[in-house]
């Protein structure tokens, strides 16, 4: 439980910590809450030449509301993402999810930033992010540009991001009338983490269900969205014999994980069981 | 507190623990705040194997990495014995293996120490561990009991033949095997009680210290037993006199029996503190905790119960297959023989029982007491059987208990088992408590109710019994469970001339409350402020041989010892106070603190009045030595037996298996009561870790004999907010044992719960025709079990 050396910096500026990432290479990790990356170090997993502390930068801090879209932070944590007033307003469903991570110390540390570039098969707010079609915007070397969620999560602790580029900020729609989402979760007594999670997000038109996106987490390597499920959805009037027909039709496309926690098995029909809790309380919320 | 407030009889009274303040403030001392000057640190090179023989190590690198001050392995400390275990116990044969401070040739599980780094500080020490280079030779490994003893099973040591460290039996076989074939209903399970990780919130440690001068050590450990660690460390471990060495428990942040047992730092620490001419100090981390400290339960157990179909219980046959590790710990053979099979027909009158056990080694950690310590093996297993019995003859389970408890006036009670007579009990008034507190008979109609409507509820009542304050020497020791030691309890007092009083105690507190509840007794025996006694302990200098703190005893065994050295006091000052009055010391009353003449209550001598007297000492009766200065040994005639019912009820998520603790209702009978917000605090993180057995927790090997539930990410130790209120309540049958009629309220908690919760599991799951699961009662092991269930009808 104890860290191998590394040499540690605490960058002030983003630009700083690119600066420091294209230094350092391979040999560098940035870090933010860090409620990943410290368990790691502790169990000698992982063992960084080089820490960079962006927890101090400013720029990454805060969440802004354009009446469309809010923008948070990277560096913004759980607690202050779930108590913001914006987001509680604006998509419930975030808060919802980040209330829902680990434990008080976890929610007050961990980042949305660190959450979504860690990429944990576990971790909550990948699922959220698929079902919202959340924006994930990075700066690099060669300056900025936007990573859209279904392109982000690439396998198992493997995102889009390139090692020398920066989550600043994560965008999510704000819902409107007629929107709603939902997120559900079994999670592990232990770690807290989810052994299944399910993000539904499902828009109706005049009582139709015109969009929905499922974004399933736990289950497998990597968060997956749920194509089959979510087109079982659309077109029907999002009743419970729809929604149980969508989610019979959840839980392809996943790359099941199997542990002592559960079987791979037990998570494929956990995935069915909480996408109808997810779909059931979405539609509901939808519905106004 | 001050005066006004202090009511004036405090044994019964819920006071404040005098303890917390300093605790709770982080004023504490634990082993890891203390920093003696020129201390070094250790950091241990673990096996990653579970099994290998050590082809060579080369310590070079590690020992010309800049901070580090020597680096050790198991061939530099040949001239330490192995760790000593009371072997005896269990009646184990000749081959007994108890654990080398640092291995020496062969590793028997992950975990296993292999080496020692010393260095300025901590992180150094861990660094230079990776420098080390050993060459292993991988060996096959098992990690299950049952396994280890078939034909082909990897062996772990040349003296145990298919891994049997003993095989133990009580009752009568015959009589059991003609009951079981005779009976009208025989039920039948394989019931596992899975294997624990005790987490005392404080990992264990060492610190020592040599005095080239003197030849004198002192050592402070996270220990449950300071006295016997001296003992042991210098007669069996070093072969030193027991008076070079001084032993101190700091505050100890926990224990649940864990740090009762002598460990390999209390003996590395010395040894290299001696060659080093520093201070070492050695913290495990959690990961090690989990990995090298000792766990509990893991037992594999065939069990048979026969009866008639008016509930009447006529038999029990029992086969356990106990895992104790790899090496034997300090008391391993004891506790699935004398704390386990002694026990198993529980609450109940049952004419035939037979308990058969294998103690197997594994190439696991070592396996030894945890919270309860072989009693919830046998509470669960028995309360789990009767639950199947009455489901298998369609009766209530509540009835099924009635009608087998031992009846009240059937004590004292011998199980036949080879235990001492159960003192004292009244199961049946705290059964019908329970059930009246939890609304039996409405539960049940609102459960029919629930089903139709598919919802499912369940209920599970636990009714237990447990062996407490485990003595008298003579019968503990030898010849009949030979656990090679006595276990009786000190205590001196002294009134000091100031009136002050001191009372110093071979037992110790680590967390429980001693300080409050002793100082509570004599405050009231002697009839002196309570803010007037102070409780010292945990250091071998200046405290008596006792001991010390496990199996609920500290009160039963060590507040009796207390109890005693105060009634010698006030006899001594009667005497006294007959000499100061010029009367007969015959006629002498003590009262709240002052000694009159019978009928004289006016011309009064108080305490301090004769503190000082004696004191002074120029002025005592003829012949008799100065100061009140008394010490008593306990050994009590018996061990106690506390008793109780707990009830939980659940609700089950049929589509997740999740299960719902939605109620918990405990009624103890503990006896006699000296503080019961102290017994509530006992009882509650009883419960925890007793639910958590049920639904949470399971140390898990791989079958290469990793650990794989090696962190708290893994490993579900209860919180807060997985619990529901409980509902505490008691009945009181004091105890006949001893003067204050106390039973001890440390364990019952753990021991009554897991079953409870289970059988409430199981009641929920009835409708699908599951009849038994294992623990823990996870989401996936209760879905399973519906889907087998449903499968098999
Ligand atoms: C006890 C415990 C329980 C937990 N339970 C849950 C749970 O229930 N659900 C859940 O989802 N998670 C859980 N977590 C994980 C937690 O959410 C982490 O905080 C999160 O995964 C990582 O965020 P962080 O800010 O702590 O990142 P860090 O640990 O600091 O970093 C994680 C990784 O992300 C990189 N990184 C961080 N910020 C950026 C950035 N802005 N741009 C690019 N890369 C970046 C780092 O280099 C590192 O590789 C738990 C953790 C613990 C310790």
């Amino acid at each position: 439980m104890i860290p191998a050396p590394f040499q540690y910096y605490a960058a002030k500026t983003v630009n700083e910590a690119i600066g420091l990432l294209q230094q350092h290479g391979d040999d560098a990790k940035l870090l933010a809450g860090g409620h990943s990356l410290l368990p790691a170090l502790k169990l000698r997993l992982a063992q960084p030449a080089v820490l960079i502390d962006i927890s101090r930068v400013s720029e990454l801090k805060g969440i802004t509301s354009d009446g469309d879209r809010l923008v948070i932070g990277a560096g913004a944590t759980y607690y202050e993402i779930a108590t913001n007033e914006a987001v509680r307003a604006g998509c419930p469903v975030l808060a919802e999810c980040v209330g829902q991570i680990g434990d008080i110390q976890v929610r007050n540390r961990g980042t949305i930033g660190g959450s979504l570039a860690h990429a944990d098969p576990a971790a909550d707010l990948p699922a959220v992010a698929l079902a919202l079609g959340a924006t994930i915007n990075v700066m690099g070397p060669n300056g900025a540009r936007s990573i859209a969620a279904d392109d982000m999560f690439v396998a198992m602790l493997t995102t889009a991001l390139s090692s020398d580029e920066v989550i600043t900020t994560v965008t999510f729609p704000i819902l409107g009338k007629g929107e709603g989402a939902a997120y559900a979760k079994l999670r592990h007594p232990a770690s807290r983490y989810a052994i299944v999670g399910v993000a539904a997000y499902v828009k109706l038109d005049g009582g139709t269900v015109s969009a929905c996106r499922i974004g399933v987490t736990g289950a497998g390597s990597v968060a997956v969205r749920q194509p089959a499920a979510e087109s079982a959805l659309v077109g029907t009037s999002g009743d419970d014999a729809a929604i149980a027909a969508a989610a019979n039709a959840a839980g392809d496309g996943v790359d099941y994980l199997g542990d002592i926690h559960a079987s791979a098995e037990y998570r494929q029909a956990m995935v069915k069981v909480y996408t109808r809790r997810a779909l059931t309380e979405a539609v509901r919320r939808a519905r106004g | 507190m001050t005066a006004e407030t202090m009511p004036t009889k405090l044994v019964g009274q819920a006071i404040k623990r005098r303890e917390d303040p300093q605790l709770i403030t982080g004023q504490g001392s634990f082993l890891d705040d203390i920093k003696l000057p020129g201390m070094t640190h250790a950091c241990v090179l673990r096996s990653p194997y579970a099994h290998a023989k050590i082809k060579s190590i080369d310590t070079s690198k590690a020992k010309a990495y800049p901070g580090v001050v020597a680096v050790f392995t198991g061939e530099d400390m040949l001239d330490l014995n192995p760790l000593p275990c009371a072997w005896q116990a269990g009646r184990v044969k000749n081959n007994v293996n108890t654990p080398r401070v640092l291995a020496v040739g062969e590793v028997h599980f992950a975990g296993d120490p292999v080496a020692l780094v010393i260095a300025e500080d901590r992180y150094i020490a861990r660094d230079a561990c990776d420098l080390i280079e050993v060459e292993y030779e991988p060996l096959p490994v098992v990690v299950d009991a049952k396994k280890a003893t078939e034909p082909g099973a990897p062996q772990l040591h040349e003296n145990a033949p298919n891994n049997i460290v003993m095989e133990w039996e009580a009752g009568d076989k015959a009589k059991a095997d003609a009951a079981i074939a005779a009976a009208e209903v025989v039920v039948r399970e394989q019931i596992i009680n899975q294997r624990l990780i005790p987490t005392p919130m404080e990992t264990r440690g060492s610190i020592a210290r040599y005095e080239p001068a003197t030849g004198e050590f002192t050592l402070w450990t996270t220990s449950q037993a300071p006295h016997v660690m001296r003992l042991v460390l210098t007669a069996f471990v070093f072969g030193i006199p027991e008076t070079k060495l001084r032993v101190i428990s700091p505050n100890v942040g926990g224990g649940f029996g864990q740090k009762i047992f002598c460990y390999n730092d209390m003996a590395f620490t010395m040894w290299a503190a001696r060659k080093i001419g520093r201070p070492v100090k050695f913290v495990e981390d959690r990961s090690e905790n989990y990995k090298y400290s000792t766990h509990g339960r893991d037992h594999i157990t065939d069990v048979e119960l026969a009866g008639n179909r008016d509930g009447t219980i006529t038999g029990l046959r029992v086969t356990t297959y106990a895992n104790l590790g790899a090496y034997l710990s300090t008391i391993a053979p004891g506790i699935p023989t004398t704390l386990y099979g002694r026990i198993i027909t529980g609450v109940y009158r049952i004419p035939a029982a037979y308990v058969k056990v294998y103690g197997v080694y594994t190439n696991t950690a070592m396996v030894d007491a945890y919270r309860g310590a072989g009693r919830p093996e046998a509470s669960y297993l028995i309360e789990r059987m009767v639950d199947r019995f009455a489901a298998e003859i369609g009766m209530d389970p509540a009835e099924v208990r009635r009608k087998n408890f031992i009846p009240p006036d059937a004590f004292p009670y011998d199980n036949g088992l080879g235990l001492l007579p159960y003192d004292s009990g009244n199961y049946e008034a705290a059964l019908n408590k329970a059930l009246e507190i939890v609304g039996y008979a409405d539960f049940r109609k609102q459960q029919e109710e629930a089903r139709k409507q598919g919802r499912y509820l369940g209920i599970g009542i636990s009714s237990y019994v447990e062996i407490c304050g485990v003595a008298p020497s003579k019968w503990i020791g030898l010849p009949g469970e030979g656990w090679g030691a006595g276990l009786w309890e000190s205590a001196n007092v002294r009134v000091h001339l100031t009136g002050k009083v001191v009372v110093t105690t071979g037992s110790l507190p680590h967390g429980q409350g001693v300080e409050t509840t002793f100082a509570q007794i004599v405050a009231d025996e002697l009839g002196v402020p309570y803010d007037d006694v102070v409780i010292e302990h945990s250091d071998t200098a200046g405290t008596p041989f006792g001991y010390g703190t496990y199996g609920s005893r500290s009160l039963a065994v060590g507040g009796t010892a207390v109890y005693r050295s105060v009634a010698k006091i006030k006899e001594k000052a009667k005497k006294i106070a007959a000499h100061m009055l010029e009367a007969n010391p015959d006629d002498m009353v003590y009262e709240n603190g002052r000694v009159y003449v019978k009928g004289s209550p006016d011309r009064a001598k108080t305490l301090a009045e004769i503190a000082l007297q004696a004191s002074v000492a120029y002025d005592l009766p003829e012949g008799m030595e100065p100061f009140l200065d008394e010490t008593t040994y306990y050994d009590p005639p018996n061990c106690t037996f506390p008793f109780g019912t707990h009830i939980a009820i659940v609700e089950v998520d049929p589509d997740t298996g999740i299960v719902d603790l939605k109620r918990y209702v405990a009624v103890d009978d503990c006896g006699n009561v000296i503080n019961p917000m102290i017994v509530d605090g006992q009882i509650h993180g009883g419960i925890a870790q007793g639910v958590a057995q049920a639904l949470y927790e399971r140390a898990v090997y791989d079958e290469n004999g990793q650990l794989i539930t090696g962190t708290l990410m893994d490993y579900a130790v209860p919180a807060a907010h997985m619990l529901p209120p409980f509902e505490t309540d008691r009945t009181v049958t004091p105890s006949p044992v001893n003067p204050m009629g106390v039973k001890g309220a440390g364990e019952a908690g753990t021991i009554a719960s897991a079953q409870a919760v289970m059988n409430a599991v199981i009641d929920a799951l009835s409708p699908f025709g599951v009849k038994h699961m294992q623990m823990p009662a996870t989401p996936e092991n209760v879905w399973k079990a519906i889907r087998a269930a449903q499968a098999s009808s």
